[in-house]
């Protein structure tokens, strides 16, 4: 622990945190996920980019049944995701989610809003509940401001309770929707710092985003979707140095030109 | 030393302070001629107007107050029905003489002290209510608790009071009754009825809004006549619910109806971001929708809310139609005394005046709560 130079990041298991096989999705007629495999090891760190509307969001919406998919089974941490609401409420409090306009609950404080779900879900006693939270709160390094409402925290303050917020209920895995995407710039570094920190910690993440400078440093992994397919998959030197498919190249030159 | 030579420094930069910091709003001297002008006679139109509101008043106020003030007939020895009609002012002695009827109805005349101890009781009950720290489970007791004093006190015929048939129940005390019992049941209700209304199931949405719907597309003259008349035509014979419970019941139903729509607007208001967050933490329905989903709504339905509130109350009048002496009907009853007939405006204008402190603190009570609950967290 004392250890400062331990930089090395833990290796993925073999183990597995969730499996994707065949995953089909609809709106209305509108086929948005088209057969999606993808097998997440624990620990491993995932980005998920691609371009808007390419169905990126409804995957990791999946991962939690906030949309339900119609075709393919997941598995979240050995649960199926079926209709069955006992394996649904079993995932959800083991899947943190951050999204991108935050959404804390604006009537409740800083605190109450990271001990909400450890006191109603896990039944856990405010007193531990508070602590816990505190500490949580101390770790994306805004504890001074327990007590004041979201309304009055910056965006990137917001972003960072979120993050707490999902941590109190110390999830197995955490998934991100373009977590910095609704941040003014000068506030995406301090909510990036805290995903490497959790990243560092062993955390298994799947996140969406845009940030490339993160998905080099953190991600094991970047996938690239595009019309609700999974066009390509590797680590991210490779990725970047050498992406194959044409779409990808082209989305890769859009995104680094800018 | 060095404390010294920086206060020094300090002193030495303030004595001097730049001219740009020095530069004030003008001051707006105007003067109450200035005033005048600038307000009221800013130009041609507004000057008409104000010459024309003027007029008004001058042809208004001082008959009015001559009726009110100075012309009236306070209570007094030897003051008569006779001295009102000779006077021609308002008659304020025609209310001394039948306050008690208006505000507590037939009641026993020698058991008044009961209903007036029910309205301070509910009036107690509603002041303590009004401190959010009071918003815990253990209000309900005070609640049920108060009820159930109110209820001894009105009917009595127990701990040796004497047994007062509904009946006879009447003005003010009836009045609060039929509104506080009518929101307490109602406004639960109209809670369920909103989210049912919502519902993913079809059976209990389509419920919701058949029931909805039809009590909203109906008068509450209607539902209240419905419920003296037609209700007891649906139960067994020789079983019947007395008059004053089938218009609580109509009351309910009605405002039911209402609050439901009003809060289901509220509940339309909260972004999908909010049900999202609670459904990815784990929450139940039942959580999500009492921690998140309407502590949220209902605060940004006050408004509204407070004004189904007071709405209601005054709805509760109507009750007159099926033959119970709420405070309306008992101020119409007092007129029927031949020595006092026609002194209506004097019985209205005390009527409409006890409503109004009512309504006008729900409504001041109501701006006070949302500058509360809204207090620290703006968007
Ligand atoms: N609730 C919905 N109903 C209908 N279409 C939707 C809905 N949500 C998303 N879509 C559509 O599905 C596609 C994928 O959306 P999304 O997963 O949000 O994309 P991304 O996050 O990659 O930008 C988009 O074309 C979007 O318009
Ligand atoms: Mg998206």
């Amino acid at each position: 622990m004392s250890d400062t130079n331990r930089t090395v990041a833990p290796r993925p298991g073999d183990e597995v945190a969730i499996e994707l096989s065949d995953v089909h999705k609809w709106y209305g007629e509108f086929h948005v996920l088209k057969g999606i495999n993808l097998s997440v090891a624990r620990g491993e760190r995932i980005v998920i980019c691609g371009p808007s509307g390419s169905g990126k969001s409804t995957l990791i919406r999946c991962i939690n049944r906030l949309e339900e998919h119609q075709r393919g089974k997941i598995v979240v941490d050995g649960v199926e995701l079926t209709n069955n609401l006992k394996n649904i409420d079993a995932v959800r409090r083991d899947v943190g989610m951050v999204f991108q306009h935050f959404n804390l609950f604006p009537h409740l404080t800083v605190l109450e809003n990271c001990t909400l779900a450890p006191i109603w879900v896990r039944k856990m006693p405010k007193a531990q509940a508070e602590e816990i939270a505190m500490k949580y709160l101390k770790r994306v390094r805004i504890p001074d401001q327990a007590n004041k409402y979201p309304g009055q925290l910056s965006g990137g303050q917001q972003q960072r309770v979120a993050i707490a917020r999902s941590l109190c209920m110390s999830p197995k895995v955490m998934l991100f929707d373009e977590p910095t995407s609704a941040l003014d710039p000068e506030m995406i570094k301090e909510v990036l710092d805290v995903m490497i920190g959790l990243a560092n910690e062993g955390m298994t993440m799947i996140c969406v985003t845009h940030e490339m400078g993160f998905a080099r440093t953190v991600a094991n992994r970047v996938i690239f979707m595009d019309r609700g397919e999974i066009v390509e998959q590797n680590e991210p030197l490779e990725f970047f140095n050498n992406p194959q498919s044409e779409r990808t190249k082209l989305f890769l030159s859009q995104i680094l030109a800018h | 030393m060095a404390d010294n030579l920086s206060i020094q420094g300090h002193a030495t930069v303030s004595d001097s302070p730049s001219p740009a910091e020095m530069v004030k709003p003008p001051a707006l001297a105007l003067g109450p001629l200035g005033w005048v002008r600038a307000n009221l006679f800013n130009n041609w139109f507004n000057s008409i107007l104000t010459i024309l509101i003027l007029w008004l008043a001058y042809k208004v106020i001082p008959p009015l107050l001559d009726w009110l003030v100075f012309n009236s007939v306070l209570p007094g020895e030897g003051v008569t029905n006779q001295t009102c009609r000779a006077s021609g002012g308002a008659c304020w002695a025609f209310i001394h003489e039948k306050y008690r009827l208006i505000l507590f109805g037939l009641y026993p005349y020698e058991e008044q002290w009961r209903p007036i101890l029910v309205v301070l009781l509910i009036i107690g009950l509603l002041g303590l209510s009004c401190n959010r720290n009071f918003w815990r489970p253990w209000l309900l007791g005070v609640w049920a608790a108060g009820g159930i004093v109110v209820a001894t006190l009105m009917w009595g015929g127990i701990l040796g009071l004497p047994f007062v048939p509904n009946t006879l129940w009447g003005g003010l005390p009836l009045t609060l009754i039929l509104s506080v019992v009518g929101l307490v049941v109602a406004f639960p209700l109209s809670i369920m009825l909103a989210l049912g209304r919502r519902s993913d199931l079809p059976i209990v949405k389509s419920l919701c809004v058949t029931y909805i719907e039809l009590i909203r597309g109906v008068p509450l003259i209607t539902v209240l006549f419905m419920a003296s008349v037609m209700f007891p035509l649906f139960l067994p014979t020789g079983v019947t619910i007395d008059k004053l419970l089938r218009a609580q019941i109509g009351l309910i139903l009605f405002a039911s109806a209402y609050l439901a729509e009003v809060i289901r607007g509220g509940l339309q208001a909260i972004p999908k971001g909010q049900y999202e967050a609670a459904d990815s933490l784990g929450l139940s329905y039942w959580q999500k929708t009492g921690k998140i989903i309407l502590p949220q709504a209902l605060s940004i339905t006050i408004p509204p809310l407070v004004n189904t509130f007071i709405g209601f109350f005054k709805d509760t009048s109507l009750v007159i139609i099926i033959g119970l002496f709420d405070l309306m009907s008992a101020s119409k009853a007092a007129l029927t005394d031949p020595a006092w007939r026609g002194f209506y405006k004097e019985s209205y204008m005390f009527v409409a005046f006890i409503y109004f402190i009512f309504c006008f603190f729900m409504s001041k009570y109501s701006q006070w709560l949302e500058v509360q609950l809204h207090r620290g967290h703006k968007r």
